[in-house]
């Protein structure tokens, strides 16, 4: 489904990683490791199509992720280093611009059903700038629940800041949703138990 | 295409609503930078009559430069910017939206106040609609030219003082066809010709200020 052919990335002068192949399949959940610094976050970004390979390509289901932009896009769901919240708004209100940007039609009673699944019942109408780190965290992962129908996870360290119930919870979301048929790159420090086989894919090793 | 740009809109417009003490500052440089004229020029009414539109359309100029770091950088410090890039919608949907926003929220009142600095030069009545009416025309442009160097000066050292010399070489013809626009009325030329000038301009920015910040945003964001 997802493929990567021989990918390289450069940052500045440096050559992060070079020959760099991949192919995940549907059911698959894969973990990139690797040190700080290796360059696991670019290559996140050179999946999604944010950035852009200096060689090599990324294939979704046979064609480049340029040609095939909005069908590869409305199939992935990516969560990045940063929350991607607005501290003015509440967690709803985020949670549902969201959804409703990223093309998603999701009714703001969904929003509020996730919200209070992952925990933050209570903290609805706050405005985000009160909310904790590992609260800010569990809003941007509240939208897993509201895109189970999009097939490809790209999570970029999606356990930091969270606490151990959270972090099993979010493990467990994260198999249900491989053994449904999805597919699973996250970057993690952590340790976590998925109850499935995870493949792991070592940047250090492509480093130049 | 219409769910990112009716969702974008309404969430810059809300946050725009929330943070609405950033928006009365923009406004209030304008009131004083056009106040500030007489001071330095003397208060002869002829002089200041004939100065008037050129002052206001100045002004206008610079308090919207004042509040276009904004449009974007927010989004990009929070990664919202980012997840807006990977939307299924086309980014030229939101792009239009952030940018409808910016001059709904800042161009629409520096429009709104005008006629009031307007007669403060003591510009009859007639002058006084022509120059709103310009205004109404321009401050988009301003906004629409303004959003390609917003994007791409994001995330760059110094970025609103390069924004500036960036957009405001850009900016010279609507100040030059906007504060005419009131010169021509009075002088019985006739508006049309500076309206169609100006309109046309709109157009083309319409048409062209929304991609070319989409592709700027996605340079930026590699």
């Amino acid at each position: 489904m997802l493929e990567i052919h021989d990918l390289a990335c450069l940052r500045g002068d440096r050559l992060l990683f070079r020959r760099l192949g991949l192919s995940v399949q549907a059911g698959e959940l894969w973990r990139i490791a690797g040190a700080n610094g290796v360059g696991k976050t670019s290559l996140l970004r050179l999946l999604c199509g944010l950035a852009t390979p200096d060689t090599g390509e990324v294939r979704w289901q046979g064609k480049t992720i340029r040609q095939e932009r909005e069908s590869f896009h409305a199939a992935l769901l990516y969560l990045g280093h940063a929350p991607a919240l607005n501290d003015l708004l509440t967690p709803l209100e985020n949670l549902h611009f969201a959804c409703a940007a990223a093309g998603d039609a999701v009714s703001p009673s969904d929003c509020s059903a996730a919200l209070t699944r992952i925990g933050l019942g209570q903290q609805l109408d706050l405005p985000a700038k009160v909310l904790s780190q590992g609260q800010r965290r569990r809003v941007g992962l509240a939208r897993l629940f509201l895109a189970t129908q999009r097939p490809l996870w790209i999570l970029d360290e999606p356990f930091t800041a969270l606490d151990v119930a959270a972090a099993a919870e979010l493990a467990q979301v994260i198999a249900q949703h491989a053994s449904t048929g999805g597919m699973v790159i996250f970057t993690s420090h952590q340790e976590a138990d998925f109850g499935m086989p995870v493949r792991t894919l070592d940047v250090g090793a492509f480093s130049a | 295409m219409n769910n990112a740009f009716i969702a974008v809109l309404r969430r810059d417009l809300l946050l725009a609503w929330r943070s609405r003490a950033d928006l009365l500052v923009a406004l209030s440089f304008f009131v004083v930078v056009a106040s500030l004229f007489p001071f330095g020029v003397g208060s002869d009414p002829d002089q200041l009559r004939a100065i008037g539109p050129g002052v206001v359309w100045v002004a206008a100029l610079l308090a919207t430069l004042l509040a276009l770091p904004r449009m974007f950088s927010q989004d990009f410090d929070s990664g919202v910017l980012e997840q807006l890039l990977l939307s299924q919608e086309p980014p030229v949907a939101w792009v239009s939206a952030k940018i409808a926003a910016h001059w709904l929220s800042t161009g629409l009142p520096l429009v709104v106040v005008s006629p009031l600095l307007a007669l403060m030069y003591g510009l009859e009545p007639g002058a006084i609609k022509v120059l709103a009416l310009a205004l109404l025309i321009g401050t988009p442009i301003l906004s629409l030219i303004g959003a390609i160097g917003a994007a791409l000066t994001l995330g760059l050292r110094g970025a609103g003082s390069l924004l500036a010399l960036l957009v405001l070489p850009l900016m010279v013809p609507v100040l030059i066809f906007g504060a005419g626009s009131v010169d021509a009325w009075a002088s019985g030329i006739g508006l049309r010709a500076h309206l169609l000038l100006m309109g046309g301009g709109l157009f083309a920015a319409l048409a062209l200020a929304p991609s070319a910040s989409a592709a700027a945003l996605r340079i930026t964001m590699d």
